[in-house]
């Protein structure tokens, strides 16, 4: 009930918001179409700009994931999860999802099809998945978009908060679904 | 990031060698640069849309307007960022998009934001306190509608695809509430040699 009124309210928000914009701005007299045009031009300029950046990033978590590295990472703090109670694959999906988003609801969708997703682990995987982002994809690209090259204490600042959304995670699906 | 960026391929390829699947590495490289083109061509018309939107609410007056009404909150988290400035107008709209799930629509906004943000940084190639804040928020990100996961969930056949909605919620707030706490003890442990 409450998801469905959520979803309906999120689908008028975009539309809505359009509208704002352009009401207001007319009724102010801006130059609508002009602008527009402006600022499209500088997201354009801002999107051919990141592809260097993107590639870089791309490169180095395509190399870390296909080679095997994170599974060595998982075995590596396999005795801190058994403190915890986490399924190791949980891990594996909490660090997937701090360097690639498509990657991370793709593992998400093999552990629905592997234990359905009303399982413990499939429900685990859900609350990961949703709630964190891709942390290292964000840096690179936000960085990257306006030339910072010292990142000072951002990625471990990101990797904190994506540890403490992981111990949460398994804290909250243990306490409601077990 | 030097150091992350070079960790993932040194210790990836050593990983690989180890493995004896050292033929992938060339082909997840090169895939992975396809890949990451793709994803920019794709942003290309994302990005300009959406800034195109931007440029013209900020013409109108409109980004001031909201800068203006979220002011007392933003003043704690950005202390370095002057009232009224376009970049609390543009991190406030990439933040709600992030909360409602519209990955598409936050991203122009946060590069905008950043690009406001690099206007007020005087060591152009070094992150401001202000950028590292915002970063920490985002990439932590309060989920409030998690659509994707609940139409994936939907689609794999859960009987209830909502029922994680409420961990979600929680989750999520835990590591934004630990990224504030953290962005915040690092500031302070941090100050900025200039």
């Amino acid at each position: 009930m409450i998801a469905e009124a959520l979803g309906a309210s999120v689908s008028w928000f975009i539309p809505a918001l359009i509208f704002v914009v352009f009401f207001h701005a007319h009724l102010k007299g801006v130059r609508v179409f002009e602008e527009f045009v402006e600022g499209a031009k500088e997201g354009f300029f801002m999107a051919i700009k990141l592809i260097p950046y993107l590639v870089g990033i791309y490169v180095a978590i395509g190399i870390f994931r296909q080679s095997g590295a994170i599974d060595v990472i998982v075995k590596l703090f396999s005795p801190v999860l058994r403190i915890i109670k986490a399924p190791t694959e949980a891990l594996f999906v909490s660090i997937v999802r701090s360097i690639s988003g498509p990657a991370a609801l793709g593992l998400m969708m093999e552990i629905f099809d592997a234990h359905g997703p009303d399982s413990f682990i499939g429900r685990l995987a859900s609350t990961m998945v949703g709630s964190t982002d891709t942390t290292f994809y964000i840096l690179a690209v936000y960085f990257g978009s306006v030339g910072i090259k010292k990142a000072r204490y951002s990625p471990i600042v990101g990797l904190l908060a994506d540890f403490t959304s992981f111990v949460a995670s398994v804290y909250i699906v243990r306490k409601m679904f077990l | 990031m030097d150091f992350i960026f070079s960790f993932f391929i040194i210790g990836g390829i050593i990983v690989a060698a180890l493995n004896g699947r050292i033929d992938i590495i060339l082909d997840a490289a090169v895939s992975s640069a396809e890949g990451a083109v793709q994803r920019s061509i794709n942003l290309i018309g994302i990005v300009s849309l959406w800034l195109g939107i931007a440029r013209v609410a900020e013409k109108s007056g409109l980004i001031a307007i909201l800068s203006k009404a979220i002011a007392p909150v933003f003043r704690r988290l950005f202390p370095s960022i002057p009232k009224d400035h376009p970049a609390l107008g543009c991190i406030l709209m990439n933040l709600s998009a992030n909360m409602l799930g519209f990955g598409n629509a936050a991203t122009p906004f946060g590069l905008k934001a950043m690009q406001e943000l690099q206007t007020l940084n005087d060591t152009p190639d070094t992150a401001s306190d202000a950028m590292c804040t915002f970063l920490a928020i985002n990439t932590s990100s309060v989920t409030i509608v998690p659509a994707t996961i609940i139409a994936l969930r939907t689609s794999a056949g859960s009987k209830n695809p909502t029922e994680v909605v409420a961990a979600i919620l929680f989750a999520t707030t835990c590591s934004t509430l630990a990224a504030v706490i953290f962005d915040y003890i690092f500031r302070f442990f941090s100050r900025r040699k200039i």
